[in-house]
């Protein structure tokens, strides 16, 4: 079966639907939000290169190397928010990020 | 393959390269000098901004460079001298916070300093990609800024909150971009103006979900409700002088890249992002007037307040017509001082611990009668009483919706900021009514009298002669395209 620029689609929309639901959805552990936050961004990935590929274009796969860069930095700045969070309340638990209310 | 000659015009991004040198010189300089250096490090910054400011005033006419990646005209330029001030006044008022609050290590100045250059591309930026890097370059300077005092839990918590949600505004945004993209075959603005200016661009559906997107991402980013629920929590846990920094300096940026994409880009699908932002406008001014109410806590209260602004401000947006924009500049110009104002009268009250909770203003008006008189002032701004300058921002923004033939929602707003008149004036009835409590003592520094008093000036004058603003504002939107 060839594959058409609708599965791309499809896989990138899919993926990116898993990463929004995991961020909502989970009651656990903010690692948990930091992957589901770089699984969006490869899927935002993924559509770039597949309509780069289908447009015969090369911009879509430069953006690329943007994207992957700046989710290096987000990355590196989660997970340092995340390392000061822990020494002040020793837990990641999402379920006690909450003495802010109102 | 023949080698093109490069579009590349240095001369048009003069001041954010002055800014992006300047704070890699002075990450070097903190790191040579430790804390010794850190007031050093403190004016240099100030002064930076300041002949930042001067060398945008210089520039004049309009250009794009880099492919048209890079823009510069007389709206930006008078966004990015808001933009600088956004960021220089806050500077100027906390040096004592920061060296109290053990925050003076050079590299808070700097990461600002990032910040405020992310926020000058957004204003410049030409196409989708290079607004969004501008975005991202704004937005973790600002989750580190958020989550800068380290000896507090709040502060890492707002840091948190701000990462997660943000990100999320991010990637929301970012996906638009790769529909637009897969829509148009480019990212610049041109052509995808010129791409959804025919007939086939207007029925895109790919196009029209990358519009909603952008939109979604960029509502995250001004914290325009129903995107708004990270925005309380942040602004009451983030350091005072960052979120002095962070109710004004984003939103500036953001609303001068709403200018291009909005009045520019998706001109031509007005249909479809006009009730969107209507919607987003009256959400958001509804959240800010009855959400505000019920606040104990002065950030969280002007959290919703920066929230319901927002919404005011959208309508300007809404109108989509010259004074509509007009309309956005004054506003967002007087409620950068208005902010930075009460802001700078709370920092002076930190140095006891106080100043953060409404409270902490009872009976001020026996204890500080100057103070207590500036800060109701502000707040009579903020809740848009005449003859101060939040009215004459309310009237240029009703006036312009009015016109674009929208009078219903010049009466929202006008019945909105009725309700939150309400909670503005809460503050004013308890620093003047009610019984003194204990002893509070005010400690302005030198910069933090000088912030304040420049704006409870600027408020009092743009009152009752906004002419010069307007004038300069007119000019600037008339040279718009």
């Amino acid at each position: 079966m060839a594959m058409s620029l609708n599965h791309y689609l499809v896989l990138g929309a899919l993926l990116f639907t898993i990463g929004v639901v995991g961020i909502f959805l989970n009651r656990r552990n903010v690692i948990l939000i930091m992957m589901s936050i770089e699984l969006i961004l490869l899927a935002v990935n993924i559509n770039f290169v597949a309509f780069s590929r289908f447009m015969n274009h090369v911009d879509g796969q430069i953006i690329t190397f943007f994207v992957l860069t700046v989710a290096a930095a987000e990355a590196a700045i989660g997970l340092a928010i995340l390392v000061a969070f822990f020494r002040n309340r020793s837990t990641i638990d999402v379920e006690e990020i909450d003495s802010m209310k109102g | 393959m023949s080698v093109e000659m490069q579009d590349i015009q240095l001369i048009f991004m003069m001041p954010e390269i002055l800014v992006a040198v300047m704070a890699m010189a002075l990450l070097l300089l903190s790191a040579w000098t430790h804390k010794g250096g850190s007031g050093v490090v403190h004016w240099m910054t100030a002064m930076t901004i300041i002949a930042v400011i001067l060398v945008i005033r210089v520039g004049e006419g309009s250009g794009s460079t880099f492919g048209g990646q890079f823009v510069t005209d007389a709206v930006s330029r008078y966004m990015k001298v808001l933009i600088c001030l956004g960021m220089v006044l806050p500077i100027i008022m906390s040096r004592d916070y920061i060296r109290t609050h053990d925050m003076d290590g050079g590299e808070y100045h700097v990461v600002a300093m990032f910040a405020m250059l992310g926020g000058m591309i957004m204003a410049s930026s030409g196409g989708f990609v290079i607004l969004y890097l501008g975005l991202e370059l704004m937005s973790l300077s600002f989750y580190v800024l958020a989550a800068w005092r380290r000896d507090s839990g709040l502060s890492g918590e707002a840091g948190l909150k701000y990462f997660v949600l943000g990100s999320v505004a991010s990637g929301l945004l970012l996906y638009g971009i790769s529909m637009i993209y897969g829509a148009v075959g480019a990212t610049g603005f041109k052509e995808v103006a010129a791409f959804l200016a025919t007939p086939d661009g207007h029925g895109s559906q790919l196009a029209a979900l990358g519009v909603v997107l952008i939109l979604v991402g960029m509502g995250f980013k001004v914290a325009a409700a129903p995107f708004h629920m990270w925005a309380p929590d942040v602004y009451q846990g983030a350091p005072t002088p960052v979120t002095a920094f962070m109710s004004v300096m984003p939103k500036i940026a953001a609303f001068a890249a709403l200018f291009r994409i909005l009045f520019d880009v998706f001109a031509p699908v007005h249909a479809q992002w006009g009730p969107m932002v209507q919607l987003l406008a009256i959400l958001s001014m509804g959240v800010g007037a009855f959400a505000g109410l019920v606040q104990t806590n002065l950030k969280r209260l002007l959290a919703y307040s920066s929230i319901g602004h927002v919404g005011y401000i959208l309508i300007g947006l809404v109108a989509n017509t010259p004074e509509g924009m007009q309309g956005v500049m004054v506003y967002l110009t007087i409620y950068l001082f208005m902010t930075v104002g009460v802001f700078g009268i709370m920092v002076a009250f930190d140095r006891q611990g106080l100043g953060e909770e409404i409270s902490d203003y009872q009976g001020a008006a026996h204890k500080q009668p100057l103070m207590a008189f500036v800060m109701a002032m502000f707040m009579f701004s903020m809740a848009g009483i005449p003859p101060l300058a939040g009215f004459v921002g309310k009237l240029s923004i009703f006036m312009a919706a009015v016109k674009a033939g929208m009078v219903p929602l010049a009466v929202a707003g006008v019945l909105f900021s009725a309700v939150s008149a309400f909670y503005y004036l809460k503050v004013v009835k308890v620093m003047y009514f009610d019984p003194p409590v204990g002893e509070s003592k005010m400690f302005f520094s030198g910069g933090g009298l000088l912030v304040v008093t420049l704006s409870f000036i600027l408020i009092c004058v743009w009152g009752v002669l906004p002419g010069d603003l307007m004038a300069w504002t007119e000019s600037s939107v008339k040279a718009w395209h």
